[in-house]
């Protein structure tokens, strides 16, 4: 069964937490990775690997460059859920 | 010329999880030698089933981002570099004043390993972003240099087994030439991993003592049959006399000479006439401006290999003659095992701490020593006399590298 679009938000916020040390709560949909929550490449490729672990999901290298702000994430996961 | 001192120590070892535990494990004739408990020991069959594990675990102290972003050898060179640092009062450097010269032996061997086992089993897509920056083996020296905000040139020494002396070495000389003003100096290994083991096993290089871990490591001793692995990191803060003086700091002693030579003799093997390891000492004493009389403690490089053990003799006799008897001289690896490219930034602080205490450390484990090597060895700690005395610190590595430190109590 699909996860909500607020699971999605939550699973994502682990994983940014985990890799990050960013509170979980900091991490919400409007925010942008680089310019809010100041998540360096190599974090966010981490982070990529990880959601595609955790979702099931694949996200193609040419994919993760749109997604600019956690909502582009949660978005691409909840639609591309297998 | 300019003088160099030592202003602050860390560390993290098999005998503790700083530099005062293990200091004092040490002279209360601890052993950091215990049975692995992993289960990778029994699943490969190790010849070896036991090492010197860090007394501290990293987890305990880093943060969780911090394990994630570093090899279990940047995270003890790290920790010990932190320590450094606050012992010697945090100094207030110019960040472009201010350089690394760390060391490992065999870089992030765990880090490499794991991402393998990942692409066998789960392909290149999980192979995580950060392996190449947690496998280099200027890893250690970057995680320093980026915490303590070190600009003077972050720089890696690697000669296996003499790569914390030589990286010492290293920082020593660019205090003395004016490229720096504070170092932060030493040397880090976490390679207790299967691979490592077995390949050190299969030259033979490590003790089979698997039934008496702690009596495993014993240099000198007539039943030595190899070295034990050890892991852990060491640290050390070094700068200019009149810094040191201008700010106040505590200083353990001076630095007052150093040198790297090699063999050029066979890859593993060490010249069984000493010369390289004699070369090294007697140019380290040249350049401190001492006589042979005036060394009292000899922190030995010691492995407890037979070969190795008796080498390192033949070159202390030729450059000591009828003086190497008295010699006051310490095996510290009988109580922390061998740290590789760790062990001479740790020996390098008990050998600072001797001079600072007058007491050389016992060695553990010498029951019955080899009568080819007619050694002044102490079983307990041993009183330095001399208030003046100049100790040195050996330490030779796989490759014929030979790095050398002299200090001496100011």
């Amino acid at each position: 069964m699909a996860l909500t679009e607020a699971e999605v938000l939550a699973g994502l916020a682990e994983l940014v937490n985990d890799e990050t040390g960013i509170s979980a709560d900091a991490v919400q949909m409007d925010k942008s990775f680089t310019d809010d929550l100041d998540i360096d490449s190599i974090s966010m490729m981490t982070i990529v690997v990880n959601a595609e672990d955790k979702f099931g999901v694949k996200i193609p290298d040419e994919e993760v460059k749109n997604l600019i702000t956690v909502a582009d994430a949660v978005n691409f996961i909840s639609s591309n859920q297998g | 010329m300019r003088r160099v001192v030592i202003t602050g120590l860390g560390a993290t070892t098999p005998l503790g999880g700083d530099v005062a535990s293990s200091w004092e494990a040490l002279l209360q004739g601890k052993s950091g030698i215990s049975t692995l408990e992993q289960d990778w020991v029994a699943k490969y069959e190790l010849p070896v089933t036991f090492a010197g594990q860090a007394k501290v675990s990293a987890d305990a102290i880093l943060t969780p981002q911090e394990q994630k972003r570093l090899d279990p050898s940047s995270q003890f060179a790290l920790i010990s570099a932190r320590q450094a640092w606050l012992d010697a009062g945090e100094p207030e450097v110019e960040p472009e004043r201010l350089g690394v010269d760390f060391a490992t032996g065999i870089g992030g061997v765990w880090t490499l390993l794991d991402a393998f086992e990942t692409l066998k089993e789960r392909g290149p897509r999980r192979v995580l972003p950060m392996t190449v920056p947690m496998l280099m083996p200027n890893g250690p020296a970057a995680a320093i240099g980026m915490a303590l905000g070190a600009r003077a040139g972050v720089r890696t020494a690697v000669s296996a087994c003499a790569s914390g002396n030589e990286a010492i070495a290293n920082g020593y000389h660019r205090i003395l030439s004016g490229e720096a003003d504070v170092i932060i100096a030493g040397g880090a290994e976490a390679a207790i991993h299967p691979l490592p083991i077995a390949a050190f096993a299969a030259m033979h290089a490590l003790s089979k003592r698997n039934d008496e871990p702690e009596r495993a490591s014993r240099p000198y001793d007539t039943d030595r049959d190899g070295f034990v692995m050890g892991e852990g990191a060491g640290s050390v803060v070094m700068e200019t006399l009149e810094s040191a003086q201008a700010r106040g700091a505590q200083i353990y002693c001076e630095i007052v000479g150093s040198s790297v030579t090699s063999d050029a003799y066979h890859i593993t093997a060490p010249d069984p006439e000493g010369a390289g390891a004699a070369r090294a000492m007697i140019s380290a004493l040249e350049m401190a401006g001492v006589s042979i009389s005036d060394v009292e403690h000899v922190n030995a490089h010691a492995t407890s290999t037979p070969v190795g053990d008796i080498a390192e003799y033949t070159a202390l006799k030729r450059v000591f003659g009828s003086h190497t008897e008295e010699l006051i001289v310490s095996a510290t690896k009988a109580s922390t095992g061998h740290l590789l490219g760790g062990a001479g930034a740790v020996e390098a602080i008990f050998t600072i701490l001797a001079l600072k205490h007058q007491l050389a450390p016992g060695t553990i484990n010498l029951e019955n020593q080899d009568s080819e090597i007619p050694l002044n060895v102490p079983a307990k700690p041993h009183a330095l006399s001399r208030k003046d005395a100049v100790a040195i610190s050996n330490s030779f590595g796989f490759g014929g590298h030979n790095a050398v430190l002299a200090f001496r109590n100011i």
